[in-house]
């Protein structure tokens, strides 16, 4: 369509550009946490034990719907997974909120930039010539970030149940459960916080709550809901990142005290 | 008097090169007051397009240390005058000498829209009613001053040049202050999704970083239009859902 007697100027080369400024600082941080941030939750998955400690439960295995802990909902590890696969309760359920944060809107802008170099970063070269955006596959599998959302908000109010378990710990001596508050706890419930910032802050929630409608002024239960989730979408990027480094620290944390390396300490 | 260094894109399709050029520097002074400078002192046929001087024209985009930017908008108090400052035209539409380019494509795309389509009037004076907050989402869009600088730096036109294809941000911005408005009818996702190639943009945001009017173009028009063009063709539970209630578009 570009018209006459003058043509576009050639495609720059992979990392070519006139900027002057360290443009390849940011997709590096973001790389470097990315990756770092998958082979620990990947490592911590593949484990399969010391994910629990007393009424402490990892979000990388809640809900733990089969396993060998008290956490389990249906009881052992099913018969029928076969022998030859290796096991963690963690396989059954970490697809959900992985496919909400590979689906993510900001995961997948960051992710392009910092790991696919499709851009490196603005105004800066490609490696590649060809392009095929998220209109074909695999890409365009993307557009189901929505269905991941409902999982996610689900996963929130898991966590949140969590939380609340998080309170109350077995007294050794009498066998019954007591109200109480440990660091742990305070993690747990943070993590949980933090993961429901970041669902409720999707661009997809923003869509469905309200977003999708051109007119509002007659639906005000929708209109205020559109507000609220707006407000927090701007910050959005912020609450994929603190809920990502908040849920491999959880993790760790309840790994730790499961292996006797930390302690718990209890506030009362 | 302090001075500065330019390189300076000069040439045209067929070739060209940086030319540098030293000016003195004056306080306040723009990149496009250097530019002038330079063109009334050193370089009488150096080409630019500019107009309002306020960046409200958007005439003289361009790129300033490799960053889109409008020049009557970029002060040279924020660059580092130090070094060299390199100016040369937007990448993504085809050179004509020197700073300008040929932006034509830009209007050709516009035509292609669907235009606005307003639902039957609330009143026998052929006027409507429409709420503030309904009108206010698609106020940000109308601020656009179609300077282009989101379409250069967006790298499906920049580097793949895939013109055909994709009708770049600026378009996605315009379709969406159209597709947003309480009184419009017409549905436009289809042609995002096929002959406007929404599906090609990967969200990289580039677009809203250069945007000299501060449009959040990726996270208020984009993406709503994506999530739009989703109900339309990726969503089978909603089409479940409206074919039980019959309701929706």
């Amino acid at each position: 369509m570009a018209s006459g007697t003058t043509s576009l100027p050639v495609r720059s080369s992979f990392g070519q550009t006139s900027r002057t400024d360290a443009w390849w600082l940011q997709p590096l941080v973001v790389a470097v946490f990315l990756l770092l941030a998958v082979i620990y939750l990947t490592w911590g998955a593949i484990q399969g034990e010391f994910y629990t400690f007393g009424n402490y439960l990892s979000p990388l295995y809640s809900p733990e719907l089969f396993g060998d802990t008290p956490h389990a909902l249906f009881g052992p590890r099913p018969g029928i997974w076969p022998s030859w696969l290796p096991w963690s309760p963690a396989f059954l359920i970490l697809w959900a909120p992985g496919g909400f944060r590979v689906t993510c809107y900001y995961y997948r802008g960051a992710g392009y930039k910092a790991l696919w170099l499709d851009p490196p970063n603005c105004a800066v070269g490609e490696p590649r010539g060809t392009y095929l955006g998220e209109r074909s596959l695999p890409l365009i599998l993307m557009n189901v970030h929505r269905f991941f959302l409902y999982f996610a908000l689900l996963f929130v109010v898991i966590l949140t149940y969590d939380s609340w378990r998080a309170l109350w710990f077995l007294d050794p001596v009498t066998g019954q459960e007591t109200f109480g508050l440990g660091v742990g706890t305070l993690v747990i419930a943070l993590n949980a916080f933090l993961l429901g910032a970041y669902a409720l802050s999707c661009h997809s929630l923003r869509h469905l709550v309200g977003g999708g409608l051109d007119v509002l002024f007659d639906k005000p239960v929708r209109r205020t809901a559109l507000a609220c989730v707006g407000c927090l979408n701007k910050r959005h990027m912020l609450f994929a990142w603190m809920s990502l480094v908040w849920v491999c620290f959880t993790d760790l944390y309840v790994r730790m005290l499961s292996m006797g390396i930390w302690t718990d300490w209890r506030i009362f | 008097m302090a001075t500065a260094k330019f390189k300076i894109w000069r040439g045209d399709a067929s070739g060209g090169e940086f030319k540098e050029y030293e000016t003195e520097l004056t306080e306040g002074m723009v990149v496009l007051d250097a530019v002038h400078q330079v063109q009334a002192e050193q370089a009488h046929d150096l080409a630019v397009r500019w107009n309002c001087k306020a960046g409200k024209c958007g005439s003289c985009s361009a790129e300033v240390n490799g960053q889109p930017k409008l020049l009557c908008m970029t002060r040279l108090g924020d660059l580092n005058t130090d070094e060299p400052i390199t100016i040369e035209p937007i990448k993504a539409f085809p050179l004509m000498k020197d700073l300008v380019t040929d932006v034509s494509w830009n209007y050709e795309v516009k035509k292609r829209i669907r235009p606005f389509k307003p639902r039957a009037p609330d009143f026998e004076d052929g006027s409507w009613k429409m709420h503030q907050s309904d009108v206010d989402r698609v106020q940000e869009f109308r601020k656009c001053i179609e300077c282009f600088l989101c379409q250069d730096v967006c790298h499906v036109l920049r580097e793949h040049h895939m013109h055909d294809d994709f009708i770049g941000p600026r378009y996605l911005v315009y379709n969406a202050a159209l597709e947003m408005h309480p009184l419009d009818t017409e549905d436009r996702r289809e042609d995002l999704r096929k002959s406007q190639g929404i599906g090609l943009c990967n969200i990289t945001k580039c677009c809203t970083k250069v945007c000299p009017e501060s449009i959040t173009i990726t996270d208020n028009a984009i993406i709503p239009l994506k999530e739009r063009v989703v109900d339309q063709a990726y969503d089978p539970l909603r089409k479940l859902v409206q074919l039980v209630t019959g309701r929706g578009k």
